[in-house]
C-alpha cells in the first residue's frame, strides 16, 4: 500500500523549503498557485501549499530532502499537457515545476543521441538535431509544449509509434532522484546497462518513481523521403479492414491513423479542408529511402483500392502533405466545435477488435444520449474515443465519465488496455482495478515502495490502493474473460 | 491458473517458506551465461507452445519452455520474425531463458532488444504468485513497465511462465557488403552511415574487415549497395548466423570471452586483446585471459560496463559493479520480489 503521509502544516512546508541553501525559488500566493491548480484533466483542480522552480539538478535533490524527512507529498509538472491529470497538485503537498530546466546539453550528431533537460520541449529536440538530419521519433500530438521529462514519465506514444516505438525505446538513460533524494543515473550512452532494466521501470512511472533532471535521447536519421495517402471508405469497418490488410501485406507504415464521421465533420466545419464525404478517413503515412518509400507507396495505394476505398489522395509534396495531415493534427482542437466540452478515451485493443468495439463504442453513445466521434491510432489498435458532453447541463459530465469507463471496460473485455499512451494518473485509477488483479497492484505499489519508501512521489496516482479497488468493487476481467458473466456489472 | 503455472506456484511457495533456492531451467542453453547459479533445477521446458499468434496484429504469445527454433518456423510461415535476432547458443534454447538474459543479436542497434519487443511477462515471483503485467497490444501505459524488466534480470525476479512479444516482417530483400578498414576508421563509418537514413540492419568488424548487412525493400536494398560501395558478400547469410551464435572462429577455443557494451562512437579501446567489434561499434568481444580491472577501466572509459561473457571464474564479479544508489534499488527490488532470496541467487552476482 501506498504510505499516506499525515499533513505538515503549510508553515512547516514553507519553513522547509526556505531552509534550503541557495533558495529555491517558491510561489506560495494563493492567486499565483491558481495557475498551477490543473493539467489538461481540467475536471479536477487542486491548490498545492507551493510550487517550487528549480534551476537544477542539484536544486531537485534539494527539494526533495528537504520534503522527505516530513513527508511532504512532492508532484512534478511540466508543461501541464497530460490529459489524466497526472500532474494535478496535491492538496498538502509542494508542485514541482521543472520547465525552468530546459537546456539542450548536447545534441552528438555522431552517437545520434541528445543530452537534455526534463523541462524542453519534445517538438525542441527535433528542432535542435535537424542540421545533423536526425529527430527524436516520439510525437505526441502535444509536442510543441509537452516536455521530455513530461514525455518519458508517461511513456508518451504519437502517430509514429507502429514503426518507431514508444518513448521507452527511444530513451538511453536518464538521472532521476528517487523518493529519498537520491540521484540515481540509468542507463548512459550504451545500448545497454549493468544490472536490472531500471530504465524501463521509471519509463512511464507517472512521477511515481521520481524525478528526471536529465535526459539521453536516441535520435533517428530523418527519413529520405514520406508518402502520405488519405483514403475515404463508406463504414468504419472497411477502413479498419483496410489496416490490417495492409499490416497483412508485410508493411509496416509510420502511421496509420483513422478519423470517424464525427471527427471528419467537425475538421471541415472548423478548418474547410475540402475533405471526401465518407463514413472514415484512413491516413497512411509511409516513408524510408526514396526507392523504398515509393514502392510502399504503390502498395498501399492498390491495397486501399481493393480494400473497397472509394476515394485516395496521394500528397503530391510536402505542402500537400501537411494538408493531409492538418486533418489530424487539428482534429481535437477542431472537436471543440461539436460541443463545449469533451472527455477524451485512451483504451488499446487489438486491431482485429476494432470495428466490433467501434459498433459498441457507438451503441454505449446511444444508450447514454451522448456523441462519440473517434479519431484514433489505428495501426496500434490505440482508439481515442471523444465524448462530447455540455457541462452547463447538470448531471452530463457525470453522464460522460460513466460512460468513458464502460468503454475502457470495453477494451479490457477485448484483451485490450485501458490507457495506450495517456497514462492512467487519477483518470483510470478505477479502471486499473479491473485490469490488474490485487496481486498486480500490490506488485505495483512493493515497485514504488522500492525508489520511495516514505510514499511521497505523486501519491494517489497511477495506482489506486488495494482499499479503493475494494470499495470499487474489485472486478477482474482477464484476457476477455470476464468473471460471471451472467451478473451485470455496475 | 493453468495446473503447470500452478504446480510452479507451488514449488516456489514451498521452496520459499523452507528459503531452499531454485535454479530456473529452459533448454539448459546458457549455464555458462552469468555467474553461477545454485539451487535445485527448475524445469520450464514442458511449459511450451504457442498461446496466440496473429499475424495481422504482429503480435505473438507464448509459454516460456517454447524453443526459438519453433517460435521461429512459425514466424517465417508467415513471413515475420522476432526482429531482435535472438542468439540460441543451442538448438534447446528457449524464449523464456533468452528474454531472461535479453539477449539480442547483429540486428539489435537497428531494431531493438528483445526487452524493446516484450508487451507483456505472465510470471510467479518468489511469493509463489502467479501475476500479468503489459498485455498482447503494442501501445500499452497501465501500471509500471514489470514485463521489460524482466528482461534481462536472469529469473532473479520471477519465473517467467508467458511472454507476449511485438513481431515484425522479414525484410523481402538482404546483402551484405565488405570494406577493407581499420578499427578507427570503422567506427567512424558505421555511425555516419547509421545517421543516414541507410537500410542497415547489421555490422561486424574483425582483423581489419568491416561486414555490412542491409535489409529491407528490394529497391532500398538496391540503392544502398549503390551508394555505399564495398565487395559483395554472397555468403553473407551464413556469416550472420555464425555471428548471431558465437560460431565464428574468433569465438572458438577456451579463452575467456568478454564482453564489452560501450557508446557505440567511443574509440578504439586499445587493448591487445583480439577483438570482434558488432552494434554500430556498441559491442565489442575480446579474447583472453584478463584482470578484471583494466577491463573494466576500459569499458568505463568508453562509456559503458564489461561483462565476463564465457568462460573464466564465474563465481563472483562476472557482471559490472553497480554504482550504490543503483545497488540499493536492486536490493528492494530483489527484496520485494522474492523476498526469501530463492530465484537463481547469485546468478546476476549479488542479487
Amino acid at each position: 500500500m501506498t504510505l499516506a503521509p499525515s499533513p505538515a502544516s503549510r508553515g512547516t512546508v514553507l519553513a522547509a523549503l526556505g531552509a534550503v541553501r541557495p533558495p529555491l525559488s517558491v510561489v506560495a500566493e494563493a492567486e499565483c498557485l491558481a495557475a498551477f491548480e490543473t493539467d489538461a484533466y481540467i475536471q479536477v483542480r487542486e491548490t498545492p501549499l507551493a510550487a517550487v522552480l528549480p534551476e537544477s539538478e542539484a536544486e531537485v535533490i534539494a527539494l526533495v530532502r528537504a520534503l522527505a524527512p516530513i513527508g511532504v507529498p512532492v508532484v512534478t509538472r511540466g508543461a501541464g499537457t497530460g490529459i489524466s491529470g497526472g500532474a494535478i497538485p496535491h492538496a498538502d503537498g509542494v508542485l514541482a515545476v521543472l520547465t525552468r530546466l530546459r537546456a539542450i546539453v548536447r545534441i552528438d550528431a555522431a552517437a545520434r543521441l541528445a543530452v537534455v533537460e526534463p523541462g524542453v520541449p519534445n517538438a525542441q529536440v527535433s528542432e535542435a538535431a535537424r542540421p545533423a538530419g536526425l529527430h527524436f521519433a516520439p510525437d505526441p500530438s502535444s509536442q510543441v509544449v509537452s516536455t521530455i521529462g513530461g514525455n518519458i514519465a508517461e511513456n508518451a506514444g504519437g502517430v509514429h509509434c507502429l514503426k518507431y516505438g514508444l518513448t521507452v525505446h527511444n530513451v538511453l538513460g536518464v538521472r532521476l532522484v528517487d523518493g529519498e533524494g537520491e540521484l540515481l543515473e540509468i542507463g548512459g550512452e550504451a545500448l545497454d546497462a549493468p544490472g536490472y532494466d531500471l530504465l524501463a521501470l521509471v519509463t512511464g512511472s507517472e512521477g511515481n518513481l521520481g524525478l528526471i533532471t536529465r535526459a539521453t535521447l536516441r535520435l533517428l536519421p530523418r527519413p529520405e523521403s514520406t508518402q502520405t495517402v488519405l483514403a475515404a471508405f463508406d463504414t468504419v469497418k472497411a477502413g479498419a479492414e483496410a489496416v490490417g490488410a495492409i499490416i497483412g501485406a508485410g508493411l509496416v507504415p509510420a502511421a496509420l491513423e483513422m478519423m470517424d464521421r464525427v471527427v471528419i465533420d467537425a475538421c471541415e466545419r472548423y478548418m474547410a479542408l475540402g475533405l471526401p464525404k465518407a463514413d472514415a478517413l484512413l491516413l497512411v503515412e509511409v516513408d524510408g529511402g526514396r526507392e523504398e518509400a515509393g514502392e510502399a507507396l504503390g502498395q498501399v495505394e492498390a491495397l486501399l483500392a481493393a480494400a473497397g476505398a472509394t476515394e485516395v489522395r496521394v500528397a503530391k509534396d510536402d505542402d500537400e502533405r501537411a494538408k493531409l495531415w492538418k486533418s489530424r493534427k487539428g482534429a481535437f482542437a477542431a472537436l471543440a466545435s461539436v460541443l463545449p466540452d469533451y472527455y477524451t478515451m485512451d483504451g488499446t485493443i487489438p486491431r482485429r477488435a476494432l470495428p466490433e468495439v467501434l459498433e459498441a463504442v457507438y451503441a454505449l453513445g446511444r444508450e447514454y444520449g451522448l456523441t462519440i466521434g473517434n479519431v484514433f491510432h489505428a495501426g496500434d489498435g490505440n482508439m481515442h474515443p471523444c465524448i462530447f458532453y455540455d457541462a452547463t447541463k447538470p448531471g452530463e459530465f457525470e453522464r460522460s465519465e460513466e460512460l468513458g469507463g464502460k468503454i475502457l471496460e470495453l477494451c479490457i473485455d477485448h484483451g485490450g488496455t485501458i490507457t495506450g499512451e495517456h497514462g492512467v494518473g487519477l483518470e483510470k485509477l478505477k479502471q486499473m482495478c479491473l485490469q490488474f488483479r490485487e496481486g498486480e497492484i500490490a506488485a505495483f505499489h512493493d515497485v514504488k515502495r522500492v525508489f520511495d519508501p516514505a510514499g511521497i512521489l505523486n501519491p494517489g496516482k497511477a495506482v489506486p490502493t488495494l482499499k479503493r479497488c475494494a470499495e470499487w468493487g474489485g472486478m477482474h476481467v482477464r484476457a476477455g474473460r470476464v468473471p460471471r458473466p451472467d451478473i451485470p456489472r455496475f | 491458473m493453468s495446473d503447470f503455472i500452478a504446480q510452479i506456484a507451488e514449488r516456489v511457495r514451498e521452496h520459499a517458506a523452507r528459503k531452499s533456492p531454485l535454479r530456473i531451467r529452459g533448454g539448459g542453453t546458457k549455464d555458462f551465461l552469468g555467474a553461477t547459479g545454485a539451487g535445485e533445477p527448475l524445469d520450464l521446458s514442458s511449459y511450451a507452445g504457442i498461446v496466440a499468434y496473429e499475424p495481422r496484429e504482429l503480435v505473438l504469445t507464448v509459454r516460456a519452455g517454447t524453443r526459438i527454433s519453433d517460435i521461429e518456423r512459425a514466424l517465417e510461415a508467415e513471413g515475420q520474425m522476432l526482429p531482435f535476432e535472438p542468439p540460441r547458443f543451442g538448438e534447446a534454447a528457449t524464449i523464456g531463458g533468452t528474454v531472461a538474459c535479453n539477449l539480442s543479436g547483429p540486428r539489435r542497434p537497428y531494431a531493438g532488444a528483445a526487452r524493446d519487443f516484450v508487451l507483456g511477462a505472465r510470471i510467479v515471483n518468489g511469493k509463489g504468485e502467479d501475476l500479468s503485467f503489459g498485455g498482447r497490444v503494442i501501445k500499452n501505459v497501465a501500471g509500471y513497465d514489470v514485463s521489460r524488466l524482466m528482461a534481462g534480470a536472469f529469473g532473479t525476479l520471477g519465473v517467467l511462465t508467458e511472454l507476449s512479444f511485438k513481431v515484425l516482417p522479414r525484410p523481402a530483400a538482404e546483402a551484405t557488403l565488405a570494406f577493407e578498414m581499420d578499427e578507427a576508421a570503422m567506427i567512424e563509418a558505421v555511425n555516419r552511415w547509421a545517421g543516414q537514413p541507410l537500410p542497415l540492419s547489421a555490422t561486424a568488424w574483425e582483423s581489419g574487415v568491416l561486414r555490412v548487412r542491409l535489409s529491407g525493400a528490394a529497391s532500398a536494398v538496391a540503392a544502398a549497395r549503390a551508394k555505399l560501395g564495398g565487395a559483395d558478400v554472397p555468403e553473407g547469410a551464413d556469416y550472420w548466423q555464425s555471428l548471431r551464435e558465437q560460431a565464428l572462429p574468433f569465438f572458438g577455443g577456451d579463452a575467456p570471452l568478454w564482453r564489452l557494451s560501450v557508446a557505440q562512437t567511443a574509440e578504439p579501446l586499445g587493448l591487445t586483446m583480439p577483438q570482434l567489434v558488432e552494434w554500430g561499434g556498441g559491442q565489442r568481444w575480446l579474447r583472453g585471459e584478463a584482470e578484471l580491472g583494466p577491463m573494466r577501466d576500459a569499458a568505463q572509459k568508453a562509456r559503458g560496463h564489461a561483462t565476463r561473457f564465457r568462460g573464466g571464474e564465474r563465481t563472483a564479479g562476472v557482471f559490472h559493479p553497480l554504482a550504490p544508489a543503483i545497488a540499493k534499488i536492486h536490493r528492494r527490488l530483489k527484496e520485494a520480489f522474492d523476498p526469501a532470496g530463492i530465484l537463481n541467487p547469485g546468478r546476476m552476482d549479488n542479487f
